[in-house]
């Protein structure tokens, strides 16, 4: 695919459709955090209130079944933690 | 060919809509917009946005609002433009609250002109009808794809019962053929529509948006060409009546014009340089068509029906004021706002808002604008 930088304005299709399906993941969205979730495995109970919540899909589950955040999208709103039933996120700050 | 019958405007807009064989019609009832048939969602916003979606699938949609339903929608009418979905929409203008005012004036579509969509003003019930129809012939071409507003008048076009000459379904058939987009979301072939675009693309984008925007003119031009052979009407984007010869040019948009041509007769009778230019298409603006008939004048009297508050008048004024500023001769842009929230706007004023303009120009540079008719 093309790069950012080398499309012109004739470039796009008509209305920006993208006919090449899947590229979001592309796209490193979570570049812009300022804060991280962190989850505690002593409090989680695996139960998926997070994922439910997450308005950017960006949590996802191990191997163990414990969730976490997918950082490459994560924008660090911090809902997970609002809504986290056991108390098991808490958010830190990003550094740097 | 269709019949002449005396018909509500707002049922020849909906008579429109039957005769295009629209798929999806989501709309949400709002004074004076009413009378039109609609399918019940919650609210503005939401038929807009089922219009969009049912739009990207393949469907013709239709939906019409007013005043405060505009504004509610307003989110999803600014994404249908740049996603390239034609969907139609009537307008029945009124005014935007607060105040509250059910009445008719242009500050609902002012408030979305930057919106990117087709924009064109009807000025009588024929006009309404004939523009629903064109509007999708329009909208659908495959060098347009771009949704259109049809503005009719509140109350002063939508509730007025007026002669129409309905086309029948094998004339609109012929004119107006199956909507085939050239790509819909279809879970077999996927597509991403209404993506994030990032800084390094957006720019180009809005180029591109622009350039289409502006591209639409040659295809509006040659449809109602057709529609003219067909009908007999023939639309131009820019309308002069009487302005052969004429000093002062008063400039009006939507169904005020009818009433300033009588007033142009009116002046015309007592031997007065006076004719009328009528702006039918808003968007793509035809900088061309206004310059060619403008810069015959000396005067342009140009009736806002919309405030740009602490700014620069009403906005049709400073747009045409825009328009001429790099003629080495131009005429002078007196504006007046005038018609507000359906006050009365009579030939008697627009006689004396050409009297009025006439009487500036002799004193020097006027004010940037007037509200006309304030009490004071």
């Amino acid at each position: 695919m093309k790069k950012e930088l080398e499309y012109k304005w004739t470039d796009f299709e008509k209305g920006y459709v993208i006919p090449e399906p899947g590229t979001s993941r592309d796209y490193h969205t979570g570049d812009w955090r300022s804060q991280r979730p962190i989850f505690d495995h002593e409090r989680c109970i695996k139960c998926g209130v997070c994922w439910i919540f997450c308005p950017d899909s960006a949590i996802r589950f191990d191997n163990e079944g414990y969730a976490e955040a997918d950082l490459t999208y994560c924008k660090g709103c911090g809902i997970c933690a609002r809504e986290c039933l056991p108390g098991a996120i808490t958010m830190v700050e990003e550094e740097g | 060919m269709g019949k002449r019958v005396g018909l509500e405007v707002s049922f020849a807009a909906s008579e429109a809509v039957r005769l295009a064989n629209v798929d999806v019609i989501a709309a949400y009832p709002i004074t004076p917009q009413t009378h039109i048939e609609f399918v019940p969602v919650e609210s503005e916003h939401s038929a807009m946005s089922v219009c969009t979606g049912a739009a990207a699938v393949g469907a013709r949609t239709f939906t019409c609002t007013s005043s405060q339903g505009l504004i509610l929608m307003s989110e999803i009418v600014y994404c249908t433009a740049p996603m390239r979905l034609p969907v139609v929409m009537v307008l029945a203008n009124r005014s935007l609250s607060n105040p509250i005012s059910i009445w008719n004036d242009h500050t609902d579509v002012m408030s979305i002109r930057d919106c990117g969509w087709i924009q064109y003003f009807a000025e009588n019930g024929q006009d309404v009808f004939d523009h629903v129809l064109i509007s999708y012939r329009v909208g659908e071409d495959r060098d347009v794809m771009l949704p259109v507003i049809v503005n009719m008048d509140g109350f002063n076009l939508s509730h007025v019962i007026e002669p129409v000459e309905l086309l029948d379904q094998e004339t609109v058939d012929r004119f107006l053929p199956v909507f085939k987009p050239e790509v819909v979301l279809d879970p077999a072939r996927p597509v991403t529509m209404g993506a994030i675009v990032l800084p390094t693309c957006y720019t180009e984008t809005k180029k591109a948006q622009d350039e289409a925007v502006k591209a639409s003119m040659p295809a509006i031009l040659k449809i109602w060409k057709e529609f003219g052979d067909l009908t007999g009407r023939y639309y131009h984007p820019i309308e002069e009546y009487r302005t052969e010869g004429a000093e002062v040019l008063l400039v009006t948009m939507g169904g005020i014009g009818e009433t300033a041509m009588w007033a142009v007769d009116q002046m015309r009778e007592q031997g007065r340089s006076v004719g009328l230019l009528k702006i039918r298409l808003w968007r793509p603006f035809p900088f061309k068509e206004f310059r060619k008939v403008a810069l015959k004048a000396k005067i342009l009297v140009v009736v806002d029906r919309a405030v740009s508050y602490g700014g620069p008048g009403g906005p049709v004024a400073s747009e045409l004021r825009s328009a001429l500023y790099d003629e080495p001769k131009r005429p002078h842009v007196v504006n007046f706002i005038a018609g507000l929230a359906s006050r009365d706007v009579a030939p008697v004023d627009f006689i004396a808002m050409v009297d009025k303009a006439e009487g500036t120009l002799q004193k020097g540079m006027g004010p940037e604008y007037e509200i006309y008719g304030v009490r004071e």
